[in-house]
């Protein structure tokens, strides 16, 4: 690993430009970046059209990861896949990188009968057993000691293995981060803590979060290497979570990794983030879109260019809209799913409950 | 067969258990080595190894999310919340993560496991070593709710709690954990939740309980037959989540009269759900009102406890209250 989180020192190995640094150390397998960058596009399309249907009053809610995809998408492509994930809302693209369909996350963003979990959550709240990515939880810091629990658990049976954890800036000013992080040093469990540091926990800007320098700082006084990233940055990202990966197999303990990037969108669409910032600072990172940065990469490279980019533009939106129109005509979930899985088996008087107040004659 | 005070049937059966499943494991607050302030989990690291028993950080919010997160991944945690009062601080996870993560997540990161904790006054512990929560918890569905009262029930309710599939909080009685001596057979045994002991059988009052409660409700059910013949038909509940209504609405349809007595506070106490419940299914068979024999709604007092806790003299009164109702 390269550095231990000291004050300013993010890293960066590729630049807005798309010019990558003669010193970095990664390499990247093509197919790995172009797979990154395609699955970068399948996010930002299918974010734009949730918050459209949104507006239109198809669904109830969603929440944009606009300026972020990389981050999310570079850490989940480090990762093995039966590696598990604890996602934020947010991070999306990560369980797009596993092979999550745009009509799975459909089906789950319009709450109908094809949702994995039958409509009991929000939208954004996406998981999948399949692909091992542990469903959102709304509480933002609750599943980080989940995180040390699970990777404990690998640790004690073998296997080789690790978990990863996201979360915003926001949620480290929870209890549960700083008992997280505690819990997972003293047993040393395989874990890679990952905070998208995107300068906003709804409207409250980091300087009114936190009076350190930052999230890797909180890690060093647990005793966790900790490390600063450009969240923009494939390269970087990528990089810092394969390291980690290393470092927590070998039984080193846990990795914080701050992400630094910055929240483009608005928290979701109950928010109106014009109310609190100013649009210069937004425009000022618009112009560093790490989608944008990637794409100039591979087509130094000749791995893409505009002939690629509109088929897959093509494809991407015809998967979308595939998606919405199944989603359209797919009815809500089984009225009995709102009985079920509270336990493992239904409780008699939960049924009576059931059979007394719902269940249709 | 051995007899056993409830620690020692308690250890006694975590010790069996882990010898048989590896997928087992506890932790808490100087859980380890040292095995638990009240000794239940002593020996079982010597005997185990320190990663499947050790102490954690001192942080319950800690300890449940932690074991949230093993049981996820497969294994079958049963940690220890040192005393029932400092259950709290892992409040959020017990009732936004634990008791909800097979529904939320559609049954696919079901979390299983057993959060064992102490409970209960009459230890002069004061506020914070004599509270019984069992009511913050029921409110919550999820989560099973099981009460020890005794070293033979301990067994067979830990027994059944590591079978289960469903998250379970096990209140220990820690007033009665080293006064009270039972036979506790060597082999395993399981005794079923949902399922109320009939205590002792009566015609004229049923008495129901649960934990350390119920040895009060004994006292008074054989002094008030020594004194006035009364026959009282004392139900131990055992789980209150699942609760065995079929075995309250079998007695009470017999007796038509019903007390219940706990030690928390009477106002939205667990009683007031069963005198909800009797009052819906045994209307027509009721002589009196459901009473309740309750502790005060007061904070938990320390040199006033005795007087504060529904001992068996005022359950005793509480019986005489609804024979003349």
């Amino acid at each position: 690993m390269q550095q231990d989180g000291k004050k300013n020192e993010t890293i960066c190995w590729m630049d807005q430009n798309g010019e990558l640094s003669a010193s970095c150390p990664h390499d990247i397998e093509d197919a790995i970046l172009v797979k990154g960058y395609k699955t970068a596009v399948l996010t930002r399309h299918i974010d734009r059209q949730m918050i459209i249907l949104q507006r239109q009053g198809t669904i109830s809610f969603a929440m944009s990861c606009l300026g972020e995809e990389i981050s999310a998408i570079a850490s989940a492509a480090a990762l093995k896949d039966d590696d598990w994930i604890y996602p934020q809302y947010r991070e999306y693209g990560a369980i797009f990188w596993r092979g999550f369909s745009a009509k799975q996350y459909v089906h789950h963003m319009f709450c109908d009968a094809n949702d994995i979990i039958f409509g009991r959550q929000m939208p954004n709240h996406f998981g999948s057993r399949k692909l091992n990515v542990v469903h959102v939880s709304s509480p933002i810091g609750t599943k980080i000691p989940h995180a040390a629990g699970a990777a404990y658990a690998m640790k004690i049976q073998e296997e080789k293995n690790v978990v990863l954890c996201y979360f915003g800036e926001g949620a480290t000013s929870e209890g549960d981060f700083h008992v997280g992080l505690n819990f997972a040093a003293v047993r040393k469990a395989p874990v890679i803590f990952f905070c998208r540091n995107n300068g906003f926990a709804i409207s409250t800007p980091c300087q009114e979060q936190f009076a350190c320098d930052g999230i890797a700082s909180k890690g060093s006084g647990y005793g966790i290497h900790s490390i600063k990233v450009d969240g923009n940055d494939f390269f970087a990202v990528y990089g810092a979570v394969s390291d980690a990966r290393k470092w927590c197999l070998d039984g080193k303990g846990p990795v914080l990794i701050e992400a630094m990037t910055y929240r483009v969108g608005a928290h979701s669409t109950s928010d109106d983030p014009s109310l609190y910032r100013d649009d210069e600072e937004v425009k000022k990172w618009q112009d560093k879109d790490p989608i944008a940065r990637l794409r100039l990469y591979l087509e130094k490279k000749g791995l893409w260019d505009s002939v690629k980019q509109q088929e897959l533009e093509k494809e991407v939106n015809q998967q979308i809209e595939e998606a919405i129109t199944e989603a359209k005509v797919t009815p809500k979930p089984n009225t009995h799913s709102l009985i079920e899985n509270v336990y493992f088996d239904i409780p008699r008087s939960l049924a009576a409950q059931y059979n007394q107040w719902v269940k249709t004659p | 067969m051995a007899e056993m005070n409830i620690i020692q049937s308690l250890n006694h059966t975590l010790h069996e258990a882990f010898s048989k499943d590896k997928k087992l494991l506890t932790f808490g607050e100087d859980a380890g080595n040292f095995g638990g302030v009240f000794r239940v989990t002593s020996g079982l690291q010597k005997q185990f190894g320190e990663e499947r028993c050790f102490n954690t950080p001192l942080s319950e919010a800690g300890i449940v999310g932690f074991a949230i997160g093993v049981a996820q991944k497969g294994l079958k945690p049963i940690c220890e919340i040192q005393f029932a009062d400092y259950i709290f601080p892992a409040y959020d996870q017990i009732v936004n993560e634990l008791a909800k993560m097979r529904y939320r997540t559609g049954n696919e990161y079901p979390c299983p496991l057993i959060i064992r904790t102490p409970y209960g006054g009459g230890i002069h512990g004061g506020h914070y070593h004599s509270q019984s929560p069992e009511a913050q918890f029921l409110h919550t569905p999820g989560i099973h709710i099981v009460f020890v009262s005794g070293p033979y029930d301990a067994k067979g309710l830990l027994n059944t709690a590591i079978q289960s599939n469903d998250p379970v909080i096990f209140f220990e009685p820690k007033r009665i954990y080293r006064a009270l001596k039972e036979d506790v057979p060597p082999e395993d045994y399981f005794i079923p939740f949902g399922k109320a002991e009939i205590a002792k059988e009566g015609k004229d009052v049923t008495l129901i309980g649960w934990g350390a409660q119920h040895h009060q409700n004994m006292l008074a059910a054989k002094e008030l037959y020594e004194s006035y013949s009364l026959s009282i038909e004392v139900l131990n509940l055992r789980t209150l989540n699942p609760l065995d209504i079929d075995a309250i609405v079998a007695s009470v349809t017999k007796t038509a009269r019903c007390v219940v007595a706990h030690e928390a506070p009477l106002t939205m106490g667990f009683g007031a759900e069963i005198a909800a419940l009797v009052s819906e299914k045994c209307f027509l068979h009721l002589e009196a009102p459901v009473y309740r024999c309750c502790g005060l709604d007061t904070p938990f007092p320390n040199a006033l406890e005795h007087e504060y806790l529904p001992d068996a003299l005022r359950v005793k009164k509480a019986i005489m209250d609804i024979m003349e109702y």
